[in-house]
């Protein structure tokens, strides 16, 4: 079953007098369970393209379909909603909430969706645990390295249960050791959860690691393949 | 969480947070402390003119207050005595007086003033007289020729006590009276222009002297709270013949003191608003601030699924935090200060003569109202959190990519 699917999408971006054409009718169909890498120079588009996936920005034109909602139809609000219960989202630079410990960062999402306070913290200390931070629930992102600041997101992405996660870059600010650890954690996740990872990279480990790549460029894509093992 | 949140966020830049604590402190202490001061300040001036002979309420003959001469006494008070001793609360006091006016004069001067006939163990209830004398004695009820007189007079006369004193008025008869009374005692009130203007002799003497009999010229009630003047005054009105009598609460004995009353309320109020209109540019400029050092995260919770109205609340509870704990130590801050000057008060001895203008006591002692601090506080609280609405929505309305975006 198709979790996402965009057809032709269209997004141009107006920077003063320079207008930028992110995407040029990108169409694509990911299945549930995917573990996809989004590929592509700097400026191909990609980034634009997890943005509208994951209902952070509209496109200008296309379809877009996430686990049966037609963003392209729907309110910010609707939007805010569904980010919410269906995706889960990895930035570059962590982004984790400065003041919250690791596990009150993770258990932040469920507040939002109104998890019991008993039922969320139980949860998020399963999750920390999932990804190796078992032990460090107290820390406060600036106590915590790079590597373990993103598995914090990872866990803050996956333990609400969502339809996919979208993963901006997540090895970028990482050394290769670390990021290789962190797609383990993130692929195991999706082996043992089923959650579907959307990764948008140009790091080559991560696109080892994908199994299927999408490769952009200038707004298209250029070549989609499915790897094995 | 989101009140964890929000109280960790002010603590993020905490010189920024102090402050702004310290802006929100002073305004709420200076909100208590000053408008206990200006109450404090009014209440004396009521309490003054209270005991200056004027009581919470006042009986007198019809037509005495527009003309005050000795022929609308009242001729036979025993009928209004039985009244009050029948009506009154038993805390309350009352006192008769002859009261007319009179010249003064002795061997150097003479001038202007205001004899008071008293019933010297009733009057002390009721009037500042029975613990303002400072030389000499007070009046015996039955004392002739006994007077008392204020220290200002006295300085004024260049006399003192033993001295000869006469006074001259105008008898029922409409006949010049005149009686020489020897000063047994001084006193001193509050503000020179009484220690002036009254000066006590008994009342027999007084009656004698205005050939009045058994006439009085007032009765004058103090009760035990101000605000009680208006129900017992038309309890009165109701017991006495409004043809043969009037009766007059404080509030229209003294206009002038409402007045001030009144114009205290819309001072207090007027200070609340200005000190609120300082403290609030820096509630929103701080709110601001904080708001726009934080751009990326409004972002990323919009991305994680927060909905607009989530991101005003919680910038709202930021707010809330830093105006209650502001509140709670700038209340303090008032009470204590207020407490600590509530028994020797502030002294303006130096400043006597214009606060005497203003009707003013020479020593102010702060009165707290519970209506003031309860205002001070809903105007720091609710306007407080509007001023903060707005960068609030401001941070509601950052959209998600463009904020992530922001570095």
């Amino acid at each position: 079953m198709d979790i996402v699917k965009c057809t032709k999408v269209t997004k141009t971006y107006r920077q003063d007098t320079v207008v930028v054409r992110a995407l040029s009718g990108a169409s694509l169909s990911i299945q549930e369970g995917g573990f996809v890498a989004i590929a592509g120079p700097s400026g191909s588009g990609k980034t634009t393209l997890l943005n509208i996936i994951g209902g952070l920005d509209y496109a200008d034109s296309g379809r877009v379909v996430v686990d049966g909602n037609v963003l392209t139809d729907m309110s910010q609000s609707a939007l805010a909603h569904l980010r919410l219960h269906k995706v889960g989202f990895v930035f570059q630079a962590y982004n984790l909430i400065p003041v919250l410990s690791a596990l009150e960062n993770v258990e932040f999402v469920m507040l939002l969706q109104g998890v019991p306070p008993a039922e969320r913290r139980e949860r998020a200390k399963a999750i920390l645990d999932d990804v190796g931070l078992g032990g460090m629930y107290d820390r406060r992102p600036a106590e915590l390295s790079g590597g373990q600041q993103q598995r914090v997101a990872v866990a803050r992405s996956i333990v609400s249960n969502p339809s996919i996660v979208l993963a901006d870059e997540p090895t970028a600010n990482l050394d290769s050791k670390t990021g290789a650890s962190l797609l383990e954690i993130m692929q195991e996740m999706n082996e043992k959860k089923g959650v579907t990872f959307i990764f948008s990279t140009h790091d080559k480990m991560v696109m080892d690691y994908a199994r299927r790549l999408i490769y952009l460029r200038d707004g298209r894509i250029v070549e989609d393949k499915i790897r094995n093992g | 969480m989101f009140f964890q949140l929000g109280w960790r966020n002010i603590w993020r830049n905490r010189r920024r947070t102090l402050v702004i604590l310290t802006a929100v402190v002073i305004g709420v202490w200076s909100m208590i402390f000053l408008s206990s001061l200006m109450r404090g300040v009014a209440d004396q001036f009521v309490s003054n003119g209270i005991k200056t002979l004027t009581g919470h309420i006042q009986v007198h003959h019809t037509g005495y207050r527009e003309d005050p001469v000795v022929e609308n006494s009242i001729k036979n008070p025993a009928g209004v005595e039985a009244v009050l001793t029948a009506v009154l609360p038993p805390e309350a006091q009352w006192a008769p007086r002859v009261r007319v006016n009179a010249v003064a004069s002795n061997a150097r001067h003479s001038t202007g003033i205001t004899m008071v006939g008293i019933d010297p163990s009733r009057e002390a209830g009721v009037s500042f007289i029975g613990e303002a004398i400072t030389e000499g004695r007070y009046l015996k009820s039955d004392d002739p020729y006994g007077i008392v007189v204020g220290k200002a007079l006295v300085k004024k006369f260049e006399t003192k006590v033993g001295r000869k004193l006469v006074l001259m008025s105008q008898d029922t008869e409409g006949e010049t009276a005149s009686r020489a009374f020897r000063i047994v005692g001084v006193y001193r009130a509050e503000m020179q222009a009484t220690e002036k203007q009254f000066a006590f002799v008994s009342m027999p003497a007084a009656q004698q002297m205005l050939n009045l009999s058994h006439g009085i010229s007032e009765v004058a009630v103090l009760l035990a709270e101000h605000g009680q003047a208006m129900q017992v005054a038309n309890t009165l009105r109701a017991e006495l013949s409004a043809d043969e009598y009037e009766v007059n609460t404080w509030q229209e004995l003294l206009p002038m003191g409402s007045a001030i009353m009144k114009i205290y309320d819309w001072f207090i109020f007027i200070w609340f608003l200005v000190v609120f209109i300082a403290m609030g540019f820096g509630i929103v400029n701080t709110t601001l601030m904080a708001v726009f050092e934080r751009v990326r995260e409004f972002g990323l919770l919009k991305a994680l699924g927060m909905k607009p109205w989530w991101i005003v609340k919680e910038v709202l509870i930021e707010s809330f935090c830093l105006l209650i704990l502001g509140m709670v130590i700038g209340n303090a801050a008032g009470f204590v200060s207020v407490l600590a000057i509530s028994r020797t008060g502030i002294d303006l001895s130096a400043l006597a003569a214009g606060m005497e203008y203003w009707g003013m006591s020479r020593v102010i002692y702060p009165h707290i109202l519970g209506q003031d601090v309860m205002m001070a506080n809903l105007v720091v609280f609710i306007l407080g959190l509007v001023v903060s609405l707005y960068p609030a929505i401001k941070a509601s309305r950052f959209t998600p990519v463009e904020a992530l975006a922001h570095t």
